[in-house]
């Protein structure tokens, strides 16, 4: 390949979003803005007024927005999680997809440290944190593990970009430094080649562990306590199953949305969107698998404590929650995405919004049932979240789409070198490594 | 060192909520109205919690004055990210008010629910207001507050104590609620020395802690009833 004219052939759709910009794209960027503004006046109400005017009280002290911080961090394990196992997997098929999951990974976990912070009584006071480290408590353990997190899945992010920011910078176009900037000077040459794939290679590996970590500690902050129904060990495992399951989810989710509004049904095609239904079925499984371990071994214990709660759960107060969320995690996405027929694009989609409300409400399901009952009588008093959280959530979700949009408009959604490498190198590769598999045939 | 202990009779607790009463006049507990109380958002430093058992008409309401229990092992503090609540060297349990975040990790550890919130920045009745107790400070709004065990008095007292060249009695120090007690239920003191009232009536049959298997150790003691 040839360095400096760089032709980009049959790839040149993957630029169109960068070049051209449509009319829906700005009706749906003020929308967005419109929506994120409201939740901005809404959160400075709260700020200035006090966390009164959610819904939480005593001994609720946690809500939405703590449900939020888990849903949007186990979202993030999209991306980074996924992305990193296909690689090292060396799943050819992953090459048009791990863009625009990496991407999901980064910007969420944003959301997910700012509801915490939204969450806290002295938002001005934050940076104590900092100050005055405490660290035995579990959340300090999340500030340290998100920002490894954070930081290793940008730089991640950012590898792989490398050569697609060189691509936009040779082709001319609008903002030239700063993709001259961020090109780092990148030329294709060899010896770059090969310091990239092992820094890509490098940080996959290391990311996993970071990834597993996070949602692990995410899930400490509720099992460290000794209330009734957190206090469990399987909750490590529990939340990362559930993360990655989300997590899949949403990004199915963002593929059909590109798909469908670039026109990337060549890049994002039906194989695609089954691989990752049948990986999500695998989770859907998985999740069904440690619901039932859970709540069964509450169940046979029985302690009073945890009674309470369990069935406060199934058919109590909390039971259109627990039911729904069984049936948006288990009973909608199951059928959908065992049969090959249903794993379509569209097939997948459904199921993976079904998920992603499903698992919002597992969330909430975790954190209010346990603090409505805690082990001493308390005043009867019931949660339901105020217009000023839904607020911010909304706030939340459209921000999130609102940079992602931003993303695609500034760098290619699907990794154009990478599809490029596929299509020219790997057709020998694969046939080369499926030889050293076969007796036979296999190299001496 | 001084360890100190209540000892609460239920037998003699008459459920007057005199306690009550004066903890919220001591340790200027914000008054926050009807509206937000049905919400579940009065704060109380001690209050009654009611256990309800059997049913009409062999039904038997008992009522059980719940101050902080200043565990010897808090669950509470592990959890805050700041290191805003602690234990003292005499095991008292304390919030350093101007260094909490509000995350209410430890309103939601603790096993007792003892600890409150400000939801909104704390008012009084213009009345009220003069008659503020000088020696608390007032918290703002969005941190934690519980239970001192009236740890101002004990200042005071060490205070006067030093003035008068002695060393610190136990009688010199009292929380305000077992000092307004009228059926002198309530007992405070020394559980180091065991000779004191507190440790004398610690060791009782009557005697048992509030959620004794989870091991936090409390430091308040009750005398169950009926025996």
């Amino acid at each position: 390949m040839d360095e400096k004219g760089f032709k980009l052939g049959d790839d040149a759709i993957l630029l169109q979003p960068i070049q051209r910009t449509g009319k829906t794209f700005y009706l749906t960027l003020f929308s967005l803005i419109a929506v994120i503004l409201w939740a901005a006046a809404a959160y400075i109400y709260q700020y200035q007024d006090g966390l009164g005017v959610t819904g939480l009280s005593r001994p609720i002290y946690w809500g939405v927005y703590i449900t939020n911080f888990v849903f949007f961090i186990g979202i993030s394990h999209a991306g980074t999680l996924i992305s990193a196992i296909l690689r090292l997997a060396k799943a050819e098929w992953r090459r048009s997809i791990t863009r625009s999951a990496e991407v999901i990974t980064v910007l969420v976990l944003f959301f997910g440290v700012g509801n915490i912070l939204m969450d806290l009584g002295r938002p001005d006071r934050m940076l104590n944190i900092l100050q005055y480290p405490h660290f035995q408590s579990p959340l300090l353990w999340d500030v340290l593990s998100i920002t490894v997190y954070l930081t290793a899945s940008s730089v991640y992010l950012y590898l792989p970009l490398i050569p697609d920011i060189a691509i936009l910078r040779d082709h001319g176009g609008r903002y030239q430094w700063f993709y001259r900037i961020f090109a780092l000077g990148w030329r294709g040459t060899e010896r770059q080649r090969h310091l990239l794939e092992r820094g890509i290679a490098f940080m996959a590996i290391l990311v996993i562990p970071v990834a597993i970590s996070v949602h692990t500690v995410v899930s400490f902050v509720f099992a460290m306590t000794i209330q009734p129904m957190w206090h469990s060990a399987i909750f490590g495992p529990y939340f990362v199953t559930g993360a990655i399951f989300s997590g899949i989810a949403a990004l199915i989710v963002a593929m059909n949305l590109i798909r469908k509004v670039y026109h990337l049904e060549d890049y994002l095609r039906p194989v695609h969107f089954n691989n990752l239904g049948i990986l999500l079925l695998v989770m859907t499984l998985l999740w069904f698998y440690f619901t039932f371990t859970e709540y069964l071994t509450t169940y046979y214990g029985g302690e009073p404590i945890h009674m309470t709660i369990f069935w406060n759960k199934f058919t109590g107060h909390f039971a259109p929650y627990f039911w729904g969320m069984f049936l948006f995690c288990f009973i909608i996405p199951l059928p959908i995405l065992s049969f090959g027929k249903t794993r379509t694009p569209y097939g997948t989609l459904i199921a993976s919004i079904s998920v992603i409300i499903g698992m919002w409400l597992e969330r909430y399901v975790i954190v209010v049932p346990t603090l409505t009952h805690p082990r001493l009588p308390n005043e009867a008093v019931h949660y339901f979240p105020t217009w000023v959280e839904w607020s911010v959530f909304a706030g939340c979700v459209s921000f999130f789409i609102l940079l992602y949009m931003i993303f695609t408009k500034f760098f290619p959604i699907v990794s154009i070198w990478e599809v490029r490498e596929g299509r020219e190198k790997s057709m020998a590769e694969v046939q080369e490594r499926i030889r050293t598999y076969l007796p036979g045939i296999g190299v001496e | 060192m001084h360890k100190w202990g209540m000892v609460i009779d239920l037998d003699k607790c008459s459920g007057c909520q005199a306690c009550m009463a004066a903890c919220h006049a001591e340790n200027n507990i914000a008054i926050i109205g009807p509206e937000e109380s049905a919400k579940g958002r009065t704060i109380h430093w001690i209050e009654l919690l009611p256990f309800i058992e059997g049913e009409y008409p062999h039904i038997k309401a008992r009522l059980l004055p719940r101050p902080c229990m200043h565990c010897e092992h808090p669950p509470c503090i592990k959890v805050c990210p700041v290191g805003a609540t602690y234990a003292n060297e005499e095991g008292l349990v304390g919030i350093v008010y101007s260094r909490c975040i509000g995350c209410r990790y430890c309103t939601t550890a603790c096993p007792y629910t003892v600890r409150s919130f400000n939801w909104y920045e704390p008012q009084w009745p213009k009345e009220m207001k003069g008659s503020l107790n000088r020696d608390v400070s007032v918290r703002e709004k969005g941190v934690v507050e519980k239970c001192s065990f009236c740890h101002h008095r004990l200042l005071k007292a060490r205070e006067r104590a030093k003035a008068e060249k002695r060393e610190l009695l136990s009688e010199d120090y009292i929380p305000a609620c077992v000092q307004a007690c009228p059926s002198n239920a309530m007992y405070f003191g020394d559980l180091n020395d065991p000779f004191s009232t507190v440790s004398i009536l610690s060791r009782e049959r009557r005697a048992f802690k509030l959620l004794e298997d989870l091991g936090t150790e409390p430091k308040v003691i009750y005398l169950s009833e009926g025996m």
